[in-house]
């Protein structure tokens, strides 16, 4: 496997909190990842060590082979798109765009002029005096135009409303194809990016519970509907995720997949079967890690 | 899309009904990944598993440095499977549901001629 960045047992603790528990993880080259999880799950610190924002308290962190520290030759080829990013007072999107140019070395003005205009950004209002959205589309039009070799998109779609968020979707996903690099997308619009996405890394209370294909992710759970009492035979001895019922119908979503003749047996009873999007997937993931420790500590 | 199936599945589907209903002749050009990536907004290495999965079924063939081009015969070969399947996609949960009715199967046939004599 080709990575480009390796954690290692990396753990970040604020005073009384721990926001990473020795997390692993590696990042492959040319791929797009999905970054999720819940907020203050850790997200966002990951990230900001990756890019040397912040230090870690154990744990080694390589990007490039590097420790990206204070190092201009790994920084300069990682972009960082924060969602709270911070401007000069006196900026404007014109001065920033301006200084994207010069630290970026694959840089492309013209890709940036053309985002200026789908985006509507006006260039010569301070950034301050932005709207949240337009505030968004400078940060989403850097991180698209500077082309870095690995770039994070840290929710970076607040106050875009639809039409900008599927702008930023599609010139994302073309521009990936004709100059492959590593994206990685941290975003709660789950569904609306489960189709861009090749890799899901999911951290839940700062530690990874998820790091697998979105094909994998797919095949991870199923979701059974139909007569109560069959479901509950056919998910008997199954790790059950999530139960709801209506009457004598019952829908319950498990761990695992069914094998063919599994699968043409249940459908030929009546049951239906379902594969589970990712974003329930999540939610039901990061749900049951909850509840499983509350009993676990009741024990 | 049907999300009952494997995204790159969709995408090898969607190029067969090109070729089921001559969108795309045998030796076109197929589209190339990004295009389909770009078309379905999908990622590429999506696109690009549900093509490998038509040229390893032979319905798409590669030529080294041009693309992906329809196989001669993928056609044939692609209604040869639909028809196959066709009794398991269509008909069994046609029966399902009517059985749910009370329709017998004669109900049913002859519920299909008189569509069929209605839409042709």
């Amino acid at each position: 496997m080709d990575s480009v960045i390796q954690v290692r047992d990396l753990t970040k603790t604020y005073k009384n909190t721990t926001a990473l528990d020795g997390i692993d993880f590696d990042i492959e080259r040319n791929t797009i990842y999905g970054l999720l999880g819940r907020n203050g799950a850790g997200k966002t610190t990951a990230m900001s060590i990756l890019t040397a924002q912040n230090f870690a308290t154990a744990g080694s962190v390589r990007v490039f082979g590097e420790d990206p520290y204070e190092n201009p030759r790994v920084l300069s080829r990682m972009c960082f798109v924060r969602e709270s990013q911070k401007y000069p007072d006196e900026a404007t999107a014109r001065s920033a765009f301006r200084s994207a140019a010069m630290f970026f070395p694959n840089w492309d003005q013209a890709f940036c002029d053309r985002l200026i205009d789908e985006f509507q950004v006006p260039m010569k209002t301070i950034i301050k005096k932005l709207s949240r959205g337009q505030l968004s589309a400078v940060g989403v039009i850097i991180g698209l135009a500077s082309r870095a070799e690995i770039t994070f998109f840290d929710e970076p779609y607040l106050g875009l409303d639809a039409v900008a968020r599927q702008i930023f979707y599609d010139r994302l996903l073309e521009d990936y194809a004709e100059h492959p690099r590593t994206i990685i997308l941290s975003s709660h619009l789950i569904d609306e990016i489960s189709h861009l996405i090749e890799r899901v890394l999911v951290i839940d209370k700062g530690r990874i519970i998820m790091d697998q294909s979105a094909e994998e992710a797919r095949e991870r759970a199923t979701n059974v509907v139909g007569d109560a009492e069959a479901v509950e035979s056919l998910v008997a001895g199954r790790e059950v995720l999530h139960r709801e019922g209506l009457g004598r119908v019952a829908s319950v979503t498990f761990l695992g997949t069914l094998t063919e003749e599994e699968r043409r047996a249940v459908e030929a009873s009546g049951l239906e079967l379902a594969p589970v999007p990712l974003q329930q997937l999540i939610v039901r993931l990061t749900q049951h890690q909850n509840t499983s420790e509350t009993e676990g500590a009741l024990r | 899309m049907d999300e009952s199936k494997p995204l790159f599945v969709q995408i090898a589907e969607m190029v067969e009904d090109q070729i089921v209903d001559g969108t795309l002749r045998e030796e076109d050009k197929a589209p190339s990944t990004n295009e389909i990536a770009a078309f379905a907004r999908i990622n590429p290495a999506t696109a690009a598993k549900g093509v490998n999965m038509l040229v390893d079924k032979g319905i798409l063939y590669k030529r080294r440095g041009i693309g992906m081009f329809v196989a001669p015969g993928a056609r044939e070969q692609v209604l040869g499977e639909r028809k196959a399947a066709f009794a398991d996609t269509y008909v069994a949960p046609l029966i399902a549901e009517a059985r749910k009715l009370g329709l017998t199967a004669d109900d049913v046939t002859q519920l299909i001629a008189e569509r069929a004599a209605h839409t042709s």
